[in-house]
């Protein structure tokens, strides 16, 4: 079999970021559905995850898959103790919109809104990026998450001392390394396998 | 406690304050670590080998400019493959992330940096795999299907480049949270 990339056509492309729910559209074939196994399966994690293109092809390397999704799952879902889930929604639309991944900043720019209630402060990060003025607080999460994501990261003790005057302790500061770090690998796949699409209609 | 790479990395202790913190997101920790034996002892290699993943982890963690890493990676190579993966990062060091947006009102965001081309010498199964490595390290954004094509005409099957991707990908995420902890652990 000859393999190809998938030119995808007549859909629009969003422009800007947005809060807005979007597609994505995958720039290689997906696994078949017909074709998965057990392994592949356990690789979803959820069963659900068969209707999307983005983890049908990462399906294709199933063991990978399933331990990203793992660690996604508990960095940002664990209710127990840590930052709270609308600050961890924050570092990962901060680390998604410095790597430009709009797809990444739309979906937890509006977990971010869910859990905080400021869709307003949240809206104006995406708009006005990562200098933003969003309150000591969350300028404190933002640069953190910012100066980790660079390449090389510029994360240091001055962004630590930050967030500790701000009254995040150790595990919270973890959380904050954690879910910027894991924004940093699923923007490159969002961003390198296909592409987002705005709803129709 | 089994070995933890985050750990090692990172130099902490198993039984000291921050390997107990990471300890408060346990899936995270174990699934993290799960993920680096999914790439790096991995049983099915036919799309991608053990040595072209440790070559290009070796490269990306020397674009981060982490010798420690990079080290841990080179470790598994060949001498004269692990010097020229060093020589091909130091040719690709950069600052990122760069890139351009699709056009509209945020190509006044777009920005620029260094295209990595890899050196003649360079296998071409590799040099692409460096190439895209690059690209994902540095100027994300930029991704389009004919970066994918370049793989493919290079030999990468559909399945090796989704693992090709995970690695970058993953090492993008180790590198940061291991970077995070010994921040943290020094502070």
């Amino acid at each position: 079999m000859t393999e190809h990339t998938l030119h995808q056509e007549g859909h629009e492309v969003p422009t800007v970021f947005t809060q807005a729910q979007l597609g994505w559209l995958p720039w290689l074939e997906p696994f078949p559905e017909a074709e998965l196994t057990e392994r592949h399966w356990a690789g979803l994690v959820d069963a659900s995850r068969a209707k999307s293109p983005y983890f049908m092809l990462l399906a294709r390397d199933p063991d990978i898959l399933g331990a990203r999704t793992k660690t996604d799952k508990d960095i940002f879902y664990n209710p127990e103790a840590g930052l709270p889930r609308a600050e961890r929604e924050l570092a990962a639309a901060a680390a998604s919109r410095l790597n430009g991944c709009i797809y990444c900043a739309s979906v937890h720019a509006r977990f971010a809104t869910h859990f905080s209630k400021r869709g307003d402060d949240v809206q104006r990060l995406l708009d006005l990026g990562v200098g933003a003025d969003l309150g000591p607080r969350w300028n404190a999460v933002v640069a953190a998450s910012v100066a980790l994501s660079e390449t090389p990261s510029r994360f240091g003790e001055e962004h630590v001392a930050a967030l500790r005057a701000e009254g995040l302790d150790l595990a919270a500061i973890v959380d904050v390394i954690n879910g910027a770090a894991f924004f940093n690998w699923a923007n490159r796949l969002m961003l390198s396998l296909g592409e987002p699409e705005l709803p129709k209609g | 406690m089994s070995f933890d790479v985050i750990d090692h990395l990172a130099g902490l202790a198993p039984d000291g304050p921050l390997a107990a913190i990471r300890n408060v997101r346990r899936q995270a920790r174990e699934q993290a670590q799960a993920s680096y034996a999914a790439l790096f002892e991995a049983s099915e290699l036919a799309d991608m080998s053990l040595e072209e993943r440790h070559a290009v982890a070796t490269f990306v963690a020397a674009l981060h400019r982490d010798t420690t890493i990079s080290a841990f990676y080179a470790k598994a190579l060949p001498d004269d493959l692990a010097i020229t993966v060093a020589t091909e990062a130091t040719r690709g060091m950069a600052s990122g992330p760069f890139g351009a947006y699709p056009a509209g009102p945020l190509s006044a965001e777009d920005t620029t940096g260094p295209v990595y081309t890899a050196s003649p010498g360079v296998a071409p199964r590799l040099a692409a795999a460096l190439n895209h490595a690059h690209m994902l390290v540095f100027h994300l954004r930029d991704s389009s299907p004919a970066h994918l094509q370049a793989l493919l005409d290079a030999g990468w099957s559909t399945t090796g480049i989704v693992t090709l991707s995970q690695l970058v990908a993953f090492l993008s995420f180790q590198i940061r949270v291991v970077h995070g902890l010994r921040t943290l652990a020094g502070a």
